[in-house]
């Protein structure tokens, strides 16, 4: 499944590493990243394929946010046809 | 494919603009339960919605972790019961309970279709069935009414409209309590549509599918935040921002009522193209209208706001959505808009500046407080009126209000949750009574003979 993984909140060390490190662990495969600063704001947002992972969806988007949660940032997973779906005619 | 300026939108919408897809809800045919008796009707009716219904609050839960939107509601609606319960009238209430009982079982916030058709007579059974809504929605929970009294194909049964005032007090009376909470759960519509998602108002008409899966989105604050954007622009512009919002609004809730309904193994219905408010700051119709220009909502200049408003949700809406009905349009509920709630509370918005919007948007007149003395007549006065500005203008309209038992204007009423409170509004003190005691059927307008 193609997803997309945003991480924001304010800007520190190591949040690349942190986020990938956890897909890594995962089995998700990462296929995109872009990251924009927006005010004082960290945006990252990640393409990911999770159709190697053996977790179910929300397993993965429940440890995510946790993980989220201890470094300090917002993290989450959606499915990417939500977006599709907005932005696209 | 999108960029990540699009990603960042979205979950702006989500998290700080309120977002979020307001109802999916599962319209299913009772049709199939009739049975010799009220008992094993009721045990049919229960055993159907329990089964039907079995997966919709999971599924719907999955889906707003998988897309990452909230799904506020998941309600079911059902074929007006008044059809199923024809042969025995006076046990209607049995198959009412049976339905609250699964409501609250299957986890749904609310179950639509104690429902009476009743716009161009009223069958003896239907008037039985009618007289059981008050006890019925005293003694339920989850379980919501409407009644369907006009139409611009058939004109208005007067003789349903007097009812109904009688009823709605009665109900009132019986929830007292609570400050008349039944009557939150009872509509009174002209030109009801067959697939309408949102409460009280919904229920399966039986015109449709055996199992189908209508949604209703949200996203006054996505609008209002939108606009802000461009406090300079004309109209024009407005509008058009406005359509691509509703678009993508919609959009959201097209995807998720397709998937929905393939999970559920129902059909695709609809998708309603709504902005439906909650008492949330950040979510108000109100607050849009204010962001047009008004400087509170109930000026002169609001019905021509909100016509715009209503307008350009539908033009961006029918784009998005392969299926489009229900009600489609921005909602006015006062108690449930902190715009209107505050407006109102301040005196400066009026039941007739309500009606007159009523004209130009979806629904009608719609969680309002009046005064419990209000006399029956007036109440029925109040429904006539809504149901011919439906019938001459070919829209739906509706009356949802609330005579507040044992209060009167300066005081509120407060439901708690989505129904939120509402200040205790004034009606006209004149005296209907007479022309509502003529009973009778208002004739269908001239230019509804069509065919």
């Amino acid at each position: 499944m193609r997803a997309v993984v945003t991480v924001t909140g304010t800007d520190r060390r190591g949040i690349i590493a942190k986020v990938s490190g956890f897909l890594f662990e995962h089995n998700v495969n990462i296929e995109d990243i872009s990251q924009t600063i927006l005010g004082d704001q960290f945006a990252m947002i990640m393409m990911v394929d999770t159709s190697e992972s053996r977790e179910d969806f929300a397993a993965l988007s429940l440890a995510l946010s946790q993980m989220g949660e201890k470094i300090g940032m917002t993290v989450r997973i959606q499915h990417a046809d939500i977006f599709d779906a907005m932005h696209n005619v | 494919m999108f960029n990540k300026f699009d990603v960042l939108e979205t979950i702006e919408m989500i998290e700080k603009e309120h977002l979020d897809i307001r109802t999916v809800t599962m319209g299913i045919s009772l049709l199939p339960c009739i049975r010799a008796t009220a008992e094993e009707t009721a045990q049919a009716v229960y055993d159907r919605v329990m089964r039907s219904a079995k997966d919709l609050v999971r599924t719907a839960e999955d889906l707003s972790r998988e897309y990452g939107i909230p799904i506020v509601n998941k309600r079911v609606s059902v074929t007006p019961v008044s059809l199923i319960t024809a042969a025995f009238p006076e046990k209607s209430a049995l198959v009412g309970r049976a339905l609250d009982r699964a409501a609250k079982e299957l986890g749904i916030d609310f179950l639509g279709g104690y429902s009476a058709l009743v716009h161009k007579g009223t069958a003896d059974y239907e008037e039985i069935f009618l007289k059981t809504i008050p006890e019925v929605l005293s003694e339920t929970e989850r379980l919501c009414s409407s009644v369907n009294v006009g139409s611009s194909k058939s004109g208005i049964n007067m003789d349903a409209v007097r009812l109904m005032g009688e009823i709605i007090l009665d109900t009132a009376s019986r929830t007292k309590q609570r400050d008349g909470l039944g009557c939150a759960k009872l509509v009174v519509f002209c030109n009801a549509v067959e697939d309408n998602p949102f409460m009280a108002g919904a229920f399966h008409g039986v015109g449709e599918a055996d199992t189908v899966i209508n949604v209703g989105v949200s996203g006054p604050g996505v609008v209002q935040h939108a606009l802000k954007f461009i406090p300079d622009a004309d109209l024009t512009d407005a509008a058009e921002l406005i359509k691509r919002t509703a678009f993508k609004i919609t959009r959201a809730g097209q995807l998720v009522a397709k998937e929905a309904a393939k999970r559920l193994h129902a059909r695709f219905g609809i998708v309603d193209l709504s902005l439906a408010p909650t008492p949330a700051r950040g979510d108000s119709v109100a607050h849009i209208l204010e962001e047009l220009g008004l400087e509170v909502v109930g000026c002169h200049g609001t019905t021509a706001a909100l016509a715009m408003l209503n307008d350009a949700v539908k033009k961006g809406g029918v784009m998005a959505s392969s299926r489009v009905g229900g009600l489609s349009g921005a909602f006015i509920p006062v108690s449930e808009d902190i715009g209107m709630i505050e407006s109102a509370t301040a005196g400066r918005i009026t039941l007739e500046k309500l009606e007159a919007m009523t004209c130009v948007c979806s629904v009608g007149l719609d969680m309002i407080a009046i005064p419990g003395d209000t006399p029956a007549a007036t109440i029925s006065a109040i429904i006539a009126d809504e149901a011919a500005i439906g019938m001459v203008n070919n829209k739906t309209t509706a009356v949802r209000v609330i005579p507040a038992p044992g209060k009167g204007v300066g005081d509120e009423v407060s439901f708690g949750g989505l129904l939120g409170r509402a200040p205790v509004m004034p009606v006209h003190g004149g005296d209907a009574g007479r022309f509502i005691r003529r009973g009778g059927l208002i004739p269908a307008p001239i230019h509804s003979f069509k065919n």
